[in-house]
């Protein structure tokens, strides 16, 4: 369950008990217009409007018009008068109803933001018995204090779990109702403010300053308090303001010319367009509206923040709308393999001896070394021995567990057997265990490196098991063939990839032939393999030296310094506090093949910008058709030619013109905010359609409205 | 062969030579752009100069280049104008008057050739060879030194660099510019065009009348006129007369001579670019434009409805009867589309809409193929301007030729975008408001309204051909035509500098399957129809009321 269908008073129906379901973007209930419409008008303030360039122009125009209005109080000229304020009132309502969602999002979040107090613990150290407690209020707690919380209390800021393991109802935050699990070390040690443990008892360091939680910046994010453009808006403003003084300066450069010309023809009657003075005001305010650019003007912040909104929906926080954009233009992404591309739960399949060693000594080592292995593959070990070799799980005593770290890439355990006699089973990545081998004096056979290719190029991970006795050099016993399992439809979202022109490389601590045939039945298009998590740096580094932008996932504290130099870094909820840090976004699901949305929703966000600016300058054509014969056609008959629509009178041409313009605005708002339809393909193939769609389409639909609006209008009394 | 079978003809033929040249001579002036050997004659004016040939600049320090040398070039030929009854070969002439010497110091040196005088009755010889011929080739080498910096931003990456102005400029005019105009200068000789240092001849017409026959040194004034799309003519007549123009196929080598270098630097941008399809875009959006334009000026001035007109067949009134109306046609077409300005036919003449099309031409923006050089970047701009709405609808941060266009670069294009536009419609809607600038009207109506709106059109857009029905040799005319012309083409040079300069410091964006392919025809149709657009939305409503209302 998504926090908007949670929230959200539109969604009838309860949501289904499994999985994020979904709202999709876009789904606009008029209600929703109305009840955004004292915000439209509140924003009709010059104070706020000015960052608006466009909406500005046409707010000033407007008030221009209201005192000709008053002063030379015609029909025409209070009906366009109340048009050209609507088109303002549309553009800010545009705005509102996407700020609008934000803020129902926003509202249930501050919901799970309640007053807690918290049991401060004074000079903790890890393992002690029982330190000093006080109460204190939660949003009094600084960065670095130590709190404790049990089952049932709420945990009053952003941590990380320090002591302890604890089921956390995260619902607050996630929308997801089934608890999670948080315990101290690892990569499951982040606690978010506002969610509650359900059992055990965890000691967390705070991590947050006053007012900085997460909760705070997802409440800021959605309610776009602190929207700052973006690049490419900022770019588009950029162009829309050019294009708006070129209008300005058509049109009041007309004046001088009009007055020229009309004195040319005395003959000529004046008419509501057209006087000795030249043209009338309300009339040059209307052409001035009708040909800047309003609708983009309209409804490009309201597009911003809607795209946020739809990340929001899919359960993904940007931390800034420049991170949604640079999405957009993703070359390369980076996917770890485990829990990505494949199941992440590799299953051990067989154990192949080596050197004639008995398969059942194999299988026993093997179990041995995994009995402490809490990872699904080293559970996976276990039960096949047991399985497959009748071995049953067994109490070891007098074994010292050798766990997994990175930098060596291999586990095990020293069993003591008697007076100074320890056995050493590792078992491991090959290169790291064999080389363990070498360095215990033993020697690798070409045997054990057959086999592990042999595993490798089936796709399967090879797992070498070696041991050593004290005084005996060390000897390989076999291998152990983990499968790898692929997710199902993986193939198609790379070849989507592929068609956008994304790279996309797996990254994988496998040997380079288990990468190369997972990586050929998933489909990506290169891997790293064997990767430690500096090649991974390495990777992004050389990707960006090449003018490349990269994404990537990651969860654990050793990703965050590539997803802060990742141009897109999604770091997982699950994950740590560094990583979350360290990322832009963070996606509440934890599920990392989100990236893939994330990246389509970028492109949409940027797609919809442009053809919404196709569109509104395609529309110019037409305006230009209904207005400027109705302006000149007294004094030069020759332009009634041009009135090809052939527009009952000058007033209600430019009426109507006016009157189209601002519909439109309120005709795009859903599109505006569900965003243009987008299909992964490539880019001729999407500039094609686009073109075609609001290019051709900009040209004629004011040609058709415009004529269809007259036929109304022209039956009003004194237009 | 009747007039329409002649047009097609001539217009065919010049296709077929331009798109033959296309390679050779882009080629040529690729190696001119980037070779990195300096001719013995080229260091001795670097060292005479001062300047360090190998030194490259940044986009800052070429643009006080282009504006210190322009400087000094307005305030040389200013001086020599004022000057000229001083000086040898004066004819006798009286100094230029103040205005008219600004304007004409203004005009020669921004490649518009905007001209109030007439040139056999005002200026002396040595004025006529040593400032404004000089002119006609360094402002053409200007342009193109502008054009080529560009070129580099997006050629080159991470740098600050732009190459060096004196040296782009003492190149093109030593390596392209004089070795085309001697030679040229050889061959309007032979085909009669006169040079020499005369004061003119009497002669007697059949009639008893006398008749004075100036002479000077026109053929190589008339090559580099062409050649560098500057279009000043010697004679008033300018191209329609015969000691400049002598005949039919030195008016098709004119036509040839003032397109060839625009049509030709698309090849040589591709090749620095490294993807020769990027320039035959170009190249072929340009050539669109200039193909509709000169078909549709053909048309209007072939079969127009007028009682005249349909009477003789065409429209001939203004057209030299040595050419006849195609051969104008087609000749006016190319020097309004090359921002030249050179006319062998009376351009004020033309059907209302024919002469429309040819302000229209104009108000492109001067891009297909526009003048030497700054054809070429202002489509560059365009194009930039279309990448960026084109770009964001395939989902991308916007990106040219590997070079994002973000807020900077779409600000610096932008502007450019502005300058043109302002200059025209502000000085058109000024002279027509004051009183003053009204009475050098000599028509009425819509008729008027279009010499005026021309008349800046002209200016900002550094065309320098003429609705000549103005009396432009006033104070106000001569004043703010030689500022807007000064404006018209310093303040985009300064924005092409600063968009060259922020595209340079990028690092390439590679090329993916999500990339907009720009040498794709859906991009260069794009492109045309900015273009199209950009100029119909910003000059209708004064359109309207000239030509239009006039035509229609």
């Amino acid at each position: 369950m998504s926090i908007a269908a949670q929230q959200s008073p539109r969604v009838a129906q309860p949501p289904p008990p499994h999985g994020p379901t979904r709202v999709r973007g876009g789904l606009l209930d008029p209600k929703q217009l109305i009840r955004s419409f004292p915000d439209a008008l509140r924003k009709l303030n010059p104070a706020a409007l000015w960052r608006n360039p466009v909406m500005f122009i046409v707010e000033i125009g407007s008030a221009f018009t209201t005192v000709l209005a008053i002063v030379h109080p015609t029909v025409f000229a209070w009906l366009t008068t109340c048009w050209l304020w609507l088109t303002v009132v549309f553009a800010n309502l545009a705005e509102a109803v996407a700020e609008g969602r934000g803020k129902a999002q926003a509202e249930t979040l501050r919901r799970a933001k309640k007053e807690t107090v918290a049991r401060r613990l004074r000079d903790w150290t890890p393992g002690a018995e029982r330190p000093d407690e006080e109460a204190v209020p939660a949003q009094l707690l600084r960065l670095g204090d130590i709190v404790v919380i049990e089952a049932g209390q709420t945990i009053p800021g952003d941590g990380d779990v320090v002591e302890g393991i604890a089921s956390v109802d995260e619902s607050a935050i996630t929308g997801e109702s089934a608890p999670v699990i948080r315990e101290s070390g690892g990569d499951r040690s982040a606690v978010t403010g506002g969610t509650k443990v359900l059992s055990d008892r965890i000691v967390v360091r705070i991590t947050q300053r006053p007012g900085e939680s997460f909760i705070d910046r997802m409440i800021a994010l959605v309610e776009g308090a602190n929207r700052q453009k973006t690049p490419n808006e900022i770019a588009l403003n950029i162009l829309l303001a050019a294009l708006t003084i070129i209008f300005l300066l058509a049109v009041a450069t007309l004046q001088p010319l009009a007055v020229y010309s009309k004195a040319q023809t005395p003959a000529a009657p004046d008419n509501a367009a057209l006087t000795s003075h030249g043209v009338t005001g309300v009339v040059l305010v209307s052409l001035l509206v009708c040909l800047i650019p309003t609708t983009i003007g309209a409804l490009l912040s309201a597009i911003g923040i809607a795209g946020m909104d739809r990340l929001v929906q899919r359960n993904v926080l940007a931390m800034s709308g420049r991170a949604v954009e640079a999405a957009g233009d993703v070359n390369t992404l980076l996917l770890d393999k485990t829990g990505t591309i494949t199941l992440g739960n590799r299953q051990a399949r067989e154990f192949t001896p080596v050197d004639g060693v008995d398969e059942k000594a194999l299988a026993d080592a093997a179990q041995l070394a995994s009995l402490a292995d809490e990872t699904p593959e080293g559970r996976s070990i276990v039960v096949h021995a047991k399985q497959r070799y009748g071995l049953r799980e067994r109490q070891v005593n007098c074994a010292t567990w050798v766990p997994f770290t990175a930098q060596t890439r291999m586990s095990g355990v020293d069993l003591t057997e008697g007076a100074g006699v320890v056995r050493r089973i590792r078992k491991g990545a090959s290169s790291a265990v064999l080389k363990w081998v070498r360095d215990h004096g033993g020697h690798t056979s070409d045997h054990v490196a057959m086999v592990v290719d042999g595993v490798s190029a089936s796709g399967g991970t090879p797992l070498v098991v070696a041991e050593a006795r004290s005084g005996e050099p060390a000897r390989a016993l076999g291998v152990i063939d983990l499968k790898d399992v692929v997710k199902a439809g993986m193939r198609e979202r790379f070849d989507a990839m592929r068609r956008m022109g994304i790279r996309t490389v797996m990254i994988t601590g496998d040997n380079p032939l288990t990468a190369r045939a997972i990586a050929a039945e998933a489909g990506v298009d290169d891997f790293l393999a064997e990767a430690k998590p500096e090649d991974k740096m390495d990777l992004i580094r050389r990707e960006q030296e090449g003018g490349k932008l990269v994404a990537m996932t990651g969860d654990g504290t050793n990703d965050a310094p590539a997803l802060a130099q990742a141009d897109v870094g999604v770091a997982m909820n699950t994950g740590t506090s560094a990583a979350k840090e360290a990322g832009n976004m963070v996606d509440l699901d934890s599920d990392p093949t989100k990236l893939i949305e994330i990246v389509q929703i970028g492109k949409q966000l940027l797609i919809t910008r442009g053809a919404l600016t196709t569109f509104s300058i395609a529309n110019d054509i037409a305006k230009y058709f209904a207005i400027i014969p109705a302006m000149f056609a007294a004094v030069y008959p020759g332009l009634d030619r041009l009135n090809v629509m052939r527009l009952a009178s000058p007033s209600s041409a430019i009426l109507s013109a006016v009157i189209f313009n601002a519909l439109v605005i309120v005709a795009l708002i859903p599109l505006a905010l569900r965003g243009v339809r987008y299909r992964p393909s490539s880019a001729a193939a999407l500039l094609r359609r686009n073109l075609l769609v609001y290019g051709v389409g900009g040209i004629v639909t004011p040609f058709v409205g415009i004529k269809l609006i007259d036929l109304a209008v022209h039956f009003l009394p004194g237009v | 062969m009747g007039s329409t079978g002649a047009g097609a003809l001539l217009i065919v033929s010049l296709v077929v030579a331009l798109a033959a040249a296309y390679r050779p001579v882009g080629d040529w002036l690729y190696r001119v752009f980037t070779g990195r050997r300096h001719w013995r004659v080229e260091r001795v004016i670097y060292r005479l100069v001062g300047v360090d040939p190998d030194g490259e600049q940044n986009w800052g320090g070429y643009a006080r280049s282009v504006l210190a040398f322009s400087a000094v070039s307005v305030l040389f030929l200013y001086a020599f104008l004022r000057l000229q009854n001083r000086l040898w070969l004066s004819l006798g002439r009286p100094p230029v008057k103040p205005d008219q010497a600004w304007n004409t110091a203004a005009s020669f040196v921004t490649n518009t050739n905007w001209q109030s005088y007439s040139g056999e009755s005002t200026m002396g010889h040595l004025v006529q060879m040593a400032g404004l011929t000089v002119q006609n080739f360094s402002s053409a080498a200007v342009g193109i030194a502008v054009a080529v910096a560009l070129v580099r931003g997006f050629a080159r990456g991470r740098t600050g660099r732009l190459g060096n102005f004196w040296v782009d400029l003492v190149r093109v005019c030593l390596r392209v510019l004089l070795p085309v105009a001697v030679v040229g200068a050889l061959v309007f000789v032979a085909a009669g065009a006169v040079d020499n240092l005369s004061a003119g001849h009497d002669a007697h017409t059949p009639a008893g009348a006398a008749q004075r026959l100036p002479g000077g040194p026109v053929a190589s004034q008339e090559i580099i006129k062409e050649f560098g799309t500057n279009g000043g003519g010697f004679y008033n007549a300018n191209s329609a007369h015969p000691f400049e123009n002598p005949t039919s196929w030195t008016n098709w080598l004119q036509i040839f001579l003032l397109l060839v270098i625009g049509f030709s630097l698309p090849r040589a941008f591709g090749r620095m670019v490294g993807d020769k399809r990027q320039g035959l875009a170009i190249a072929l959006v340009m050539a669109v434009l200039a193909l509709g334009s000169v078909i549709a000026i053909n048309g209007f001035q072939l079969a127009h409805r007028g009682t005249v007109p349909q009477a003789v067949g065409a429209a001939t009134e203004g057209v030299e009867a040595r050419f006849g109306v195609p051969q104008s046609a087609t000749f006016a077409a190319a020097t309004t589309l090359t921002s030249t300005g050179a006319v062998d036919s009376v351009h004020d003449s033309y059907t209302a809409l024919g002469g429309g099309v040819a302000m229209a031409n104009m108000m492109l923006g001067e891009v297909a193929p526009g003048g030497t050089g700054s054809g070429l970047y202002g489509i560059l701009v365009l194009a930039v301007i279309t990448v960026f709405v084109a770009g964001l609808m395939v989902g991308r941060t916007p990106e040219y030729l590997g070079k994002k266009i973000s807020a900077r670069e779409i600000k610096f294009a932008s502007l450019y975008f502005l300058t043109t536009p302002g200059l025209v419609l502000v000085g058109a809607a000024a002279a027509m408001a004051l009183k003053a600038a009204r009475v050098s009207m000599l028509n009425t109506g819509p008729h008027g309204l279009s010499e005026v709106l021309y008349a800046y059109t002209s200016a900002a857009n550094n065309n320098g051909s003429a609705f000549a029905g103005l009396n432009a040799d006033t104070a106000w005319y001569n004043t703010t035509l030689g500022v807007t012309m000064l404006l018209g083409r310093f303040v985009p040079m300064i924005f092409v500098l600063g968009l060259a300069g922020a595209l340079a410091a990028q690092r390439p964006v590679p090329v993916s399957a999500g990339t907009l392919r720009t040498h794709q025809p859906l991009f260069a149709g794009m492109v045309v129809g900015v273009v199209l657009i950009a100029v119909a939305l910003t000059y209708l409503p004064a359109l309207a009321l000239g030509p239009l209302a006039e035509g229609l």
